[in-house]
């Protein structure tokens, strides 16, 4: 399991790492908001759920996407924006959703995603089958209202529910500190009488024993918990046309990347000193990973442009 | 017919509805008594004071297997969830491309005229048709309330269903059992030849005691009542129009980009229905003031009987 971890952990980095090269180029569309760094949380959460469970994720959301599961060609069809893209190109980076995998979308509004989820965990509380829905946001999600109401209703009603906040130190261009006076977000989960539990969130095997733990009490009917992962955005917040240019320092970067920090090198290091993961076993995976993503952008590249004559369709239900 | 209150009609579409289908599901800051006792306090539940949580409660429910009917309360409260309403629930469906459905309805009440001043006195309903993607239900009798209440829940979409505060107590006949009234399906309360009356909620009544009086001199008013603003009839306003040559539109929300705009847009821009007017058409709206409390400027901001009055005589 560890090294599917690891799997999906780099197919999630190299994917946004394409994204980025490709929206350069000018061959994917609109904003990219790369998780790069992240990826321990994503993972480390989602192989703690199974395919019933369900997922609200965020702006930052293809790392969510790819640890519950989805398909990497109609992600990349989509931010093409092309037809067999997951919304048939309706909805782009910020909108990928697979309800068949239970992930419920991606969101480009901040903390907009948190009451949905626990609408999610109502229904799943009402089906009685013991499904979880974890919900993830970022830190400056904190600062909304509908994280604090979400909080309280969810807790009220017992609802099976993991609240997963990514905190990467900065909402856009702003450092956490300079938008909040607490800095472990955990607290807030005191208030609201629930659980809060903070985790080093580039430690992708501690965050998923927390978020089991979580798992276990949401299945078991004692309600949500508030797991507070400490991460960091490598990169920029978002980009368009071109990368905006790096305001952080050197260092602090430097101490974050650096590969005793690092989600990705940490789990390398640690399968390989258990002798579960050889070089040439890591290099293959890698080549894999390449090898899908290719695989992904040749798929999105044959797919065609929406016609326009549907522009209407999918608008009502019938 | 048996005789009912529009209130007492939207009840029974609640009670008829939630045993009909177990999956519906309801909530609000108020308790419902009666419905919990009958379906128990995990169907039917009351919430904190938080819109905008309950407001994406209902729509994460709905994609995933329930029927919620969330009761905002007045629509005044809705506006603390305007992020969840314009955000998510108008545009979940079609920028997921349609992978799921979202049968959510939010009830809510609306419009002035009961001296309790700007923030409580509000009829926004072209506010959220300006989406897309959202239906927009308001009903002005106590059968379309109850047909309309039990389409809308079972409708596959976000349903924003107006409850017309002055309409309330009103009481009219209601079949007995389960008798629906489809999304999209105005109605001729009043059949006319010289002007076409489109009234929406409790302007449809003062528009068929204005068409009563005028008969007696002769000038015979058609009364039509959308029932829906989205989706709209506009089949059979254009039909009204194109027989009489005349249109006034009432409501007491104020003119502007309001749906009383939109019925005259329609209107005038079918070539055909624009070369069958034989004169202007009229708006009867609200003053664009916030609805003010003292009941003389009240009643000078909302329309009445003699302002639709004189607007129909202004066309003839
Ligand atoms: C309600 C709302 N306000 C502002 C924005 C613009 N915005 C997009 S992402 C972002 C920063 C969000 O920070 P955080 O929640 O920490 O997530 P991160 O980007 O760090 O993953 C902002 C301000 C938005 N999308 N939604
Ligand atoms: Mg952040």
């Amino acid at each position: 399991m560890s090294v599917e971890m690891l799997r999906a952990m780099i197919l999630i980095r190299e994917f946004d790492l394409l994204a980025i090269e490709l929206r350069k180029q000018k061959r994917v569309h609109g904003v990219v908001h790369p998780y790069v760094g992240e990826e321990a949380v994503a993972v480390g959460v989602c192989s703690a759920l199974r395919r019933t469970d369900r997922i609200t994720s965020t702006h930052r959301g293809h790392g969510h996407c790819i640890a519950k599961g989805a398909d990497i060609n109609r992600m990349m069809a989509e931010l093409f924006g092309r037809v067999d893209g997951y919304c048939k190109g309706k909805g782009g980076s910020m909108h990928i959703a697979d309800f068949a995998i239970g992930m419920l979308g991606a969101n480009g509004i901040v903390a907009g995603g948190l009451p949905i989820a626990c609408g999610a965990a109502l229904a799943a509380q009402l089906e009685g089958a013991g499904a979880v829905t974890a919900c993830f946001f970022g830190d400056g999600a904190t600062g909304e209202g509908e994280f604090h109401e979400s909080l309280n209703i969810a807790s009220l009603w017992k609802l099976p529910l993991i609240f997963v906040c990514e905190n990467n130190q900065y909402g856009a261009e702003n450092a956490v500190e300079s938008v909040r006076v607490v800095g472990d977000i955990a607290t807030h989960a005191a208030a609201y009488g629930l659980p809060g539990v903070t985790v080093d969130g580039n430690d992708v095997l501690a965050v998923h024993d927390a978020t089991r733990a979580a798992v276990e009490r949401a299945r078991g009917g004692d309600g949500p918990t508030l797991l507070h992962c400490r991460t960091f955005r490598w990169l920029f917040h978002a980009m368009r046309d071109a990368p905006p240019p790096e305001t952080r320092s050197a260092d602090l970067l430097a101490s974050w990347t650096a590969r005793d920090r690092d989600a990705i090198a940490r789990l390398e290091d640690h399968l390989a000193g258990q002798g579960v993961l050889t070089e040439s076993a890591l290099r293959t995976m890698r080549d894999e990973v390449k090898r899908d993503l290719d695989a992904a952008v040749a798929f999105a590249e044959a797919s065609p442009y929406p016609d326009p004559k549907d522009l209407l369709v999918d608008m009502f239900a019938p | 017919m048996r005789e009912i209150s529009f209130t007492q009609a939207l009840d029974e579409a609640m009670l008829e509805e939630m045993e009909r289908d177990a999956r519906v599901i309801t909530f609000a800051t108020r308790r419902a008594t009666a419905l919990e006792r009958t379906f128990g306090g995990k169907r039917v539940r009351f919430t904190p004071i938080s819109e905008a949580a309950f407001t994406g409660i209902g729509l994460g429910a709905a994609g995933s297997g329930y029927r919620p009917v969330v009761h905002w309360g007045m629509v005044t409260f809705s506006f603390v969830a305007m992020d969840q309403i314009v955000n998510q629930a108008s545009k979940i469906r079609y920028m997921f491309g349609g992978q799921a459905d979202f049968p959510v309805t939010y009830r809510c009440t609306t419009g002035g005229g009961a001296q309790i001043a700007a923030q409580h006195s509000q009829s926004p309903y072209s506010m959220f048709m300006h989406l897309a993607g959202l239906k927009i239900v308001l009903p002005a009798t106590p059968a379309d309330a109850k047909g309309l209440l039990k389409s809308s829940i079972r409708d596959n979409n976000p349903v924003i269903f107006f409850e017309c505060s002055r309409l309330a107590a009103v009481t009219g006949p209601v079949p007995d059992g389960d008798v629906t009234v489809p999304l999209g399906v105005a109605e001729v309360k009043r059949a006319g030849r010289d002007v076409t009356v489109v009234g929406l909620a409790y302007y449809v009544r003062e528009a068929l005691a204005v068409a009563e009086a005028l008969a007696r001199e002769g000038i015979s008013v058609e009364v039509i009542d959308p029932r829906t603003l989205v989706p709209l009839d506009v089949a059979a306003i254009r039909a009204s129009v194109r027989k009489t040559g005349r249109l006034v539109v009432v409501d007491e929300a104020p003119a502007t980009c309001s749906a009383a705009s939109e019925i005259i847009a329609v209107v005038t821009e079918d070539p055909e229905t624009f070369r069958a007017l034989k004169a202007p058409a009229q708006r009867v709206c609200a003053a664009p003031v916030p609805v003010p409390f003292s009941p003389p400027l009240e009643k000078a901001a909302l329309p009445d009987q003699a302002r639709i009055e004189a607007a129909i005589r202004r066309v003839l």
